[in-house]
């Protein structure tokens, strides 16, 4: 398996605030590694980093043999990075049809089209015409992973898809998440549940306070080493 | 009667030329709430560019918009991407600020090497010219064809924004231009497309402007207010509220004018505040 994007000492600052302190990270292609933390711990920023959302060094991000770092989002997703956002920033004024085909504008082929989405999320086809924001929590983060999906990305991010769904939604998103990574795709998943983390996920990544404070294999790490991991002593 | 139908006739008819204004700048608002205070100026800019394109040239003045149109969108582009977008920010007075400094630099420019006399471009006899409905009732040649003008680039800027990918991408990037840039969005370039056809319409609307009345560099202002009252009166996100805005401000004027000669625009400007005050999100706001 070869390494498919590295972070090397990855700062991210907002303004003067620094957010992010020397991250180093790695994932390899096919593989699904979470990323976990306490809140404001900086995970979220660091998807921003990868995803051209923020600027940072141009070295401090590689991907498939290139810097990425200080790339634009449109460049990057046009590599290949897509991302779900934390709280799905679905487009009010579009339909989920036109929120699906808003995916596809970087015109990158591959497997999803809007068919396969709605194969995927058959619910997706019945609404369709309607506002993406109108649809219920669960409806609307399935449009957002649709979303991300129709730019055929070779590495799909997703920030807390969970946050805020009823406990059988959150079910029915990670069964169809499963279905998807099974044929290959790659993928980083952020998850304040740490059980859910470690179920979906060959390796994670602890952070706190913008530092990898534990990383290891997802069926090794301890629920104590979490726990330091998480707040520290 | 038929007096007060002409008068409404005549302020649909002037209102095809306010909405030809006040399409770009909905346009522009609508995609990134941007207010361009250059606009009028640009309307008189491309005028006058019209009006050297059909001296130097010898084109008519419907020939020569397809050489203006292609020049305004280029300076559309090109303003965009190489000033107005170093502008756009949550606090929307630096766009405020440096768009009025663009008019007074457009006024100043055309002042320079247009002097302040004010020009006209000859039409060839179609101003003359108009179609009698009725006995009593009879429609300028000129200000039908820019009227039918207005309602098919409005029915085009409609179409482009409900159905086409840039369309979309319009729509996108104005409810979340970063979760638009995630998707592939460029957005310095979609905002840049977006002031082209703004200006590229101008082009238009300019040319018409100078075949209907004589105009001087200064004249910028005057046509700003029509079209800001126009987006507004019609309310923002609906290109056919727009037009309609255009139509109701434009049959406010000719019927305060039918009163008293003098107070047509001032009729217009109180109709204006009419609305700011009673229904401020215009007649046709955008039903979300
Ligand atoms: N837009 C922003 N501007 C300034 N500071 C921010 C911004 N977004 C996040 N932060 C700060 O950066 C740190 C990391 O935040 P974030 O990456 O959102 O954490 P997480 O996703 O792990 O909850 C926090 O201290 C947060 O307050
Ligand atoms: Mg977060």
């Amino acid at each position: 398996m070869s390494v498919l994007l590295s972070t090397h000492k990855l700062k991210a600052f907002y303004g003067d605030f620094q957010a992010l302190f020397g991250i180093d990270f790695e994932i390899h292609t096919h593989e699904i590694v979470a990323i976990i933390g306490a809140n404001g711990a900086g995970k979220s920023t660091f998807l921003k980093a990868l995803t051209g959302l923020l600027q940072v060094d141009k070295e401090s991000v590689f991907y498939k043999g290139e810097n990425l770092g200080g790339c634009r989002p449109h460049e990057i997703v046009s590599n290949g990075i897509a991302m779900v956002p934390e709280g799905r920033r679905l487009f009010p004024s579009l339909s989920v049809a036109e929120n699906l085909k808003m995916g596809q504008f970087t015109g990158r082929e591959g497997r999803w089209t809007l068919k396969q989405i709605y194969a995927l999320f058959p619910i997706l086809e019945e609404k369709q015409d309607m506002p993406a924001t109108s649809l219920s929590g669960g409806q609307q983060q399935m449009v957002s992973i649709g979303r991300a999906l129709m730019s055929n990305p070779e590495l799909l991010i997703c920030d807390e898809i969970s946050l805020g769904l009823a406990p059988i939604v959150i079910k029915e998103i990670y069964a169809a998440l499963g279905k998807i990574t099974q044929e290959g795709l790659t993928a980083i998943i952020v998850e304040q549940d740490v059980g859910t983390a470690k179920r979906v996920s060959q390796r994670l990544y602890c952070l706190q306070e913008g530092r990898v404070s534990l990383q290891g294999n997802s069926d090794e790490v301890t629920h104590d080493e979490i726990a330091h991991a998480y707040f520290g002593d | 009667m038929t007096y007060w139908i002409d008068a409404v006739l005549q302020g649909v008819l002037v209102g095809g030329l306010y909405a030809l204004f006040a399409l770009g700048l909905s346009l522009m608002f609508g995609v990134m709430r941007l207010v361009n205070v250059a606009h009028g100026d640009m309307v008189i800019l491309m005028a006058f560019i019209g009006y050297i394109t059909t001296q130097t040239l010898g084109l008519d003045p419907f020939s020569a918009m397809v050489v203006v149109v292609p020049i305004a969108f280029v300076i559309g582009y090109a303003l965009q991407r190489g000033v107005l977008n170093k502008t756009i920010s949550k606090d929307p007075l630096r766009s405020l600020v440096v768009t009025f400094g663009i008019s007074i630099f457009i006024q100043n420019l055309l002042l320079e090497y247009f002097s302040a006399d004010s020009r006209a471009i000859y039409s060839g006899g179609i101003e003359a010219q108009s179609i009698q409905l009725t006995d009593g009732l009879a429609a300028g040649l000129l200000p039908v064809i820019i009227l039918a003008t207005a309602v098919i680039l409005t029915f085009l800027l409609q179409w482009l924004f409900g159905a086409t990918r840039i369309g979309r991408a319009f729509r996108a990037t104005s409810d979340d231009h970063d979760a638009a840039a995630l998707m592939g969005v460029n957005n310095a370039h979609v905002y840049a497309i977006a002031t082209a056809i703004a200006i590229g319409i101008l082009g238009v609307a300019g040319i018409y402007h100078g075949m209907r009345t004589t105009f001087t560099p200064t004249d910028g202002p005057v046509q700003l207010i029509y079209a800001f009252e126009a987006v507004i009166i019609g309310g923002m996100g609906s290109f056919w509220g727009t037009l309609a805005g255009g139509m109701l401000l434009g049959i406010a004027q000719s019927i305060g004018a039918r009163w008293d000669p003098g107070w047509g625009v001032l009729v217009g400007h109180v109709m204006f505040v009419a609305v700011l005050m009673f229904k401020p999100n215009g007649f046709f706001p955008k039903t979300r």
